[in-house]
C-alpha cells in the first residue's frame, strides 16, 4: 500500500493530487447528491418550520404571505387584557403544553426500560440452540411488521369495555369483576398504550440486541465455562459489558421514537389528556386549530428537547456513534 | 395521448366526425369531488350524478376522504389555502361555511329559484356576509332511539325531560340485570373527546335553558347555572346508566351496544335507524325514535344541527361545470335518490310530503319535527376559531364527565380560556 502511494505521488506530483486528496474529492462528489437531497428533504423543512414559529401564521395566511413576524411571541408574550389584567400566554406558559411534555417524557422512560428488559429476556432466549429456532425468530417479529395504525385500531377493539376480548379473558378468570374501561378512563389510558406500544416494539429491540448478543465471542463463555463460573455472574460480567454497546444504540433509537410517538396514541386515544403527547398536541394546533405559528412552535421546542436528551445520552451513556473505537 | 390517436386515425377520412371529437373533449370536463366516506354514499355516487353526466356530457370523479370530518377539514383547509385547482367540488360540513368561505364561489345566483324550496335556516347557516358560499344536499339531526319492548314490558312512558329519562333507565337496568339480562345499559351516547361529544352536551345545555355556549352575538354564555345543572346530571351517567367506557364512544361504538339489543336508549343519528332494522340487528323492529328529552322544566327540546353541502373551489379550472354540478346535487332529484338510497333527510321542505320517501323511508317525515328544533353549533360567530372553541368546550365536558373536575369549576375556566382566545 504504501509502496504505492509513494510510487503514485513521485510520479504525479507535480500535475496531481495525492491519492488521499483524490480520495477526499471522489468522496464529496459521490457524497453531493445525498447531501443536497437531506438539505430539501431535512434541513429546509426543518427551517422553515423553526422560521413560522416566529410568525403569527395561520392557514389562511401560510401561503399569501401576509403573515407578520412576531418574534417570540409564539412561545412566551405578556399580554394586557382590556380589563388591566395582565396574562402571560405563549407555548411556554401554556398548562396543555407541560402535560403533554410530562407524558411523553413519562411514556419515553416507562416504554423504553420495558422494552429494553422484555427485549433482552426474549433475545436471551433466542440465542440459545432449539429447534425450530429459525422460525420463532422470525415469528417473534410479527407484531413490528404490522402497521401502527392497523394494530391500534386491533387493538382498541381488544382493550373494548363492552365487546372486548381482554375484559371477556379478564372475566372469566375473575381477575376483576367489572369490564374496564381501558382507553376511556383517565387511570387506565396510558397503561392501555404502553400495552400495546410494548407490545409492537419489543421484537425491533430484540432483534438489535440479538445482533449484538451474536458479536460476542464465544471463547470468552467456554473460557468461563472452564473456570466454573456461576451463569448469572456470567451474565453480569460477560454479557452484559459486552452487549452494552448495541443495547445502549438499540435504546437510543427507540428513545427517539418514542418521544416523537404520534399515531398510536392519536388513534387508541385520541384527544385524552391523560395520553396526549408533545406531536399530538402540535398535531391538533396545526391541522385542526390551523395555528401554523404556535403548532411550529410546538415542533421546534420538541425538536429541541429530543436534541438534548439524546446529547444528554451520548455523554452520560458515553455512546460511540462513530465507530471510532475500531 | 388517446385523443391524438383517434384524431389520427380519424384524419382525412372523415373530417366532420374528427371535429366533433375535439370540441367534445375540450368543451367535457372532469369534475374532481371530495367527500367523507361514509355508509352508502360511495356506492351510490355513481347511479346519482348519471342523469347529469348524461345531460352535461361532464364526468365527476369521486375522491372518498376519511370519514372523521376533523380530519377532513384539516386536509380541505390546506388545500383551499394553497390555492389547489386539483379539486374542483367539496362536500363540507355544516359548521365549515364561516371558516371557509374565503374559498368558496357565491353559488345565489346559479341557484336561483332552488334556494327558495329548502329550509330557510339551512341556506341562513351556509350564507357567510350575503354569499351563498354552499347549498345543502342533505340535513342530519340526532334523536333519542328507545326500546319500545323494553318500555312497555315496565309501562314505561318514553321519557320526556332528562331527569325521566335518568330514572326509567336506571329501573329498567336494574329490573332487567336482576332477570339475567347482565350485559344491559341505560343510556349510550358519545362521550369521546371530539366533535361529537360538543353537539352532545350542547343538547344537554341547551335543552335546559342554558344557551348555546357562544351565542350569535358573540356573547360567551356557557358560565351559568343551568348549564353546571345539566353538566352535573350528566356527570352522573358514566359508571350507573352508561357503561364506563362511553367517555370513548363515537356514534359507531354507540350503536354497537345499541345494536346488540343491550341498551334501553341510545343517542344517535338518523343513520342507526336504518341499520338497527337490518337483518343482522338484534333490535329490529323493537325500538322506536323521539325528540331528545328536555331539561326539567323546560319545553324545547335541542338537537344538534348537522348535515352536508356543496361547495365549488374559487381555484377550480371547470367552474362552470362545477356550479352546475352543485345545483344538481342539491336538486330536487338528487335529494330524493339520495333520502330513497340513503337514509339522508332532505333539506328541500317538500320532500317530507313525498308519498314515496314515506313508503320507502317512513322515518324521514317522522324526522321532520327533531329537525325543526335544531340548534347551530356555534360556528357562525367565532369564525376561524370554530375548531379551537369546540375543542376547549368538549375537553372540559370531558373532565366533568371523568370526574377529574366539577363542573361548575370546569365552566368558570372554561369561560376564561374562551374569553383569552376570542379576544385577539
Amino acid at each position: 500500500m504504501s509502496t504505492l502511494h509513494r510510487i503514485m505521488r513521485g510520479h504525479s506530483a507535480h500535475r496531481q493530487l495525492n491519492l488521499q486528496q483524490q480520495r477526499v474529492r471522489a468522496a464529496t462528489i459521490f457524497l453531493l447528491p445525498m447531501l443536497i437531497m437531506l438539505l430539501c428533504v431535512a434541513a429546509w423543512p426543518l427551517f422553515r418550520s423553526i422560521s413560522i414559529s416566529f410568525t403569527d401564521a395561520t392557514a389562511d395566511t401560510l401561503f399569501n404571505g401576509q403573515s407578520q413576524w412576531v418574534g417570540f411571541d409564539n412561545y412566551l408574550e405578556r399580554h394586557v387584557r382590556a380589563n388591566g389584567d395582565v396574562r402571560w400566554r405563549g407555548v411556554l406558559v401554556d398548562p396543555d403544553w407541560w402535560n403533554a411534555v410530562w407524558n411523553t417524557i413519562r411514556f419515553s422512560i416507562v416504554s423504553v426500560s420495558l422494552e429494553a428488559c422484555f427485549g433482552l429476556l426474549v433475545a436471551l432466549v433466542l440465542h440459545q440452540e432449539f429447534k425450530g429456532r429459525g422460525l420463532v425468530r422470525a415469528a417473534i417479529l410479527i407484531p413490528w411488521a404490522i402497521p401502527t395504525v392497523v394494530s391500534a385500531r386491533m387493538w382498541g377493539w381488544m382493550l373494548n369495555d363492552q365487546f372486548g376480548v381482554i375484559n371477556h379473558m379478564m372475566l372469566g378468570l375473575g381477575l376483576t369483576d367489572r369490564p374496564i374501561a381501558w382507553t376511556a378512563s383517565s387511570d387506565t389510558a396510558m397503561m392501555a398504550v404502553l400495552i400495546v406500544d410494548v407490545w409492537k416494539t419489543t421484537p425491533f429491540m430484540a432483534l438489535l440486541i440479538l445482533a449484538g448478543l451474536q458479536m460476542i465471542p464465544r471463547d470468552m463463555y467456554e473460557a468461563a465455562k472452564l473456570d466454573g463460573i456461576h451463569p448469572v455472574k456470567v451474565f453480569f460480567r460477560v454479557t452484559l459489558p459486552m452487549l452494552k454497546p448495541a443495547l445502549m444504540v438499540a435504546i437510543i433509537f427507540r428513545a427517539l421514537d418514542a418521544l416523537r410517538i404520534f399515531d398510536l396514541v392519536y388513534l387508541l386515544t385520541p384527544q385524552s389528556d391523560a395520553t396526549v403527547t408533545m406531536s399530538v398536541l402540535s398535531y391538533r394546533e396545526l391541522q385542526q386549530f390551523g395555528d401554523y405559528a404556535e403548532g411550529s412552535a410546538m415542533s421546534t421546542i420538541l425538536f429541541l428537547i429530543i436534541t438534548l436528551f439524546v446529547l444528554l445520552y451520548i455523554k452520560l451513556g458515553r455512546v460511540d456513534l462513530g465507530g471510532g473505537a475500531h | 395521448m388517446s385523443h391524438k390517436i383517434r384524431k389520427f386515425t380519424l384524419k382525412g377520412t372523415v373530417p366532420v366526425a374528427a371535429l366533433l371529437i375535439t370540441t367534445t373533449t375540450l368543451g367535457a370536463a372532469d369534475i374532481t369531488y371530495v367527500s367523507g366516506a361514509t355508509g352508502a354514499a360511495v356506492e351510490n355516487f355513481a347511479t346519482l350524478v348519471a342523469p347529469w353526466e348524461e345531460l352535461t356530457g361532464h364526468t365527476v370523479t369521486l375522491v372518498p376522504m376519511p370519514s372523521s370530518t376533523t380530519d377532513q377539514f384539516g386536509q380541505y383547509r390546506l388545500w383551499l389555502a394553497a390555492g389547489n385547482g386539483d379539486v374542483d367540488l367539496y362536500q363540507t360540513d355544516v359548521i365549515w361555511a364561516p371558516q371557509l368561505a374565503d374559498h368558496f364561489v357565491d353559488l345565489s345566483q346559479a341557484a336561483g329559484d332552488l334556494v327558495k324550496r329548502h329550509f330557510p335556516s339551512i341556506i341562513e347557516s351556509q350564507t357567510v356576509d350575503g354569499h351563498l358560499v354552499a347549498l345543502p344536499i342533505y340535513t342530519d339531526a340526532p334523536a333519542l332511539y328507545y326500546r319500545r319492548d323494553l318500555l312497555e314490558k315496565y309501562g314505561a312512558a318514553v321519557p320526556t325531560t332528562w331527569e325521566d329519562l335518568t330514572t326509567t333507565a336506571q329501573m329498567i337496568q336494574d329490573a332487567e340485570r336482576a332477570d339475567g339480562q347482565s350485559d344491559l345499559w341505560g343510556f349510550v351516547w358519545q362521550g369521546n373527546a371530539y366533535e361529537g361529544l360538543t353537539c352532545n352536551a350542547l343538547e344537554w345545555v341547551k335543552s335546559s335553558g342554558g344557551g348555546q355556549i357562544i351565542e350569535a352575538d358573540g356573547t360567551i354564555s356557557i358560565n351559568n347555572p343551568a348549564a353546571v345543572a345539566a353538566l352535573d346530571l350528566a356527570a352522573q351517567w358514566p359508571g350507573t346508566i352508561s357503561p364506563e367506557g362511553v367517555l370513548a364512544y363515537q356514534e359507531e361504538e354507540a350503536r354497537g351496544v345499541w345494536q346488540t339489543g343491550n341498551a334501553v336508549f341510545m343517542r344517535n343519528w338518523p343513520y342507526a335507524y336504518g341499520l338497527g332494522n337490518g337483518a343482522d340487528s338484534a333490535v329490529k323492529g323493537l325500538f322506536g325514535v323521539a325528540p331528545l328529552p328536555t331539561g326539567q322544566g323546560h319545553d324545547m327540546s335541542a338537537a344538534t344541527l348537522g348535515g352536508w353541502n356543496v361547495a365549488v373551489s374559487k381555484y377550480s379550472k371547470h367552474q362552470d361545470a362545477a356550479i352546475s354540478l352543485a345545483v344538481y346535487l342539491a336538486s330536487e332529484e338528487a335529494q330524493k335518490n339520495r333520502a330513497l338510497n340513503e337514509t339522508s333527510l332532505p333539506t328541500i321542505m317538500s320532500l317530507y310530503e313525498d308519498a314515496e320517501i314515506a313508503e320507502r323511508q317512513p322515518i324521514i317525515p317522522l324526522w321532520k319535527d327533531v329537525f325543526l328544533q335544531a340548534v347551530p353549533r356555534p360556528s357562525a360567530p367565532v369564525r376561524q376559531d370554530y375548531n379551537e372553541v369546540s375543542t376547549l368546550f368538549f375537553s372540559a365536558v370531558h373532565s366533568v364527565l371523568s370526574g377529574d373536575e366539577d363542573a361548575a369549576n370546569a365552566l368558570a375556566e372554561l369561560e376564561l380560556d374562551l374569553e383569552d382566545m376570542l379576544e385577539d
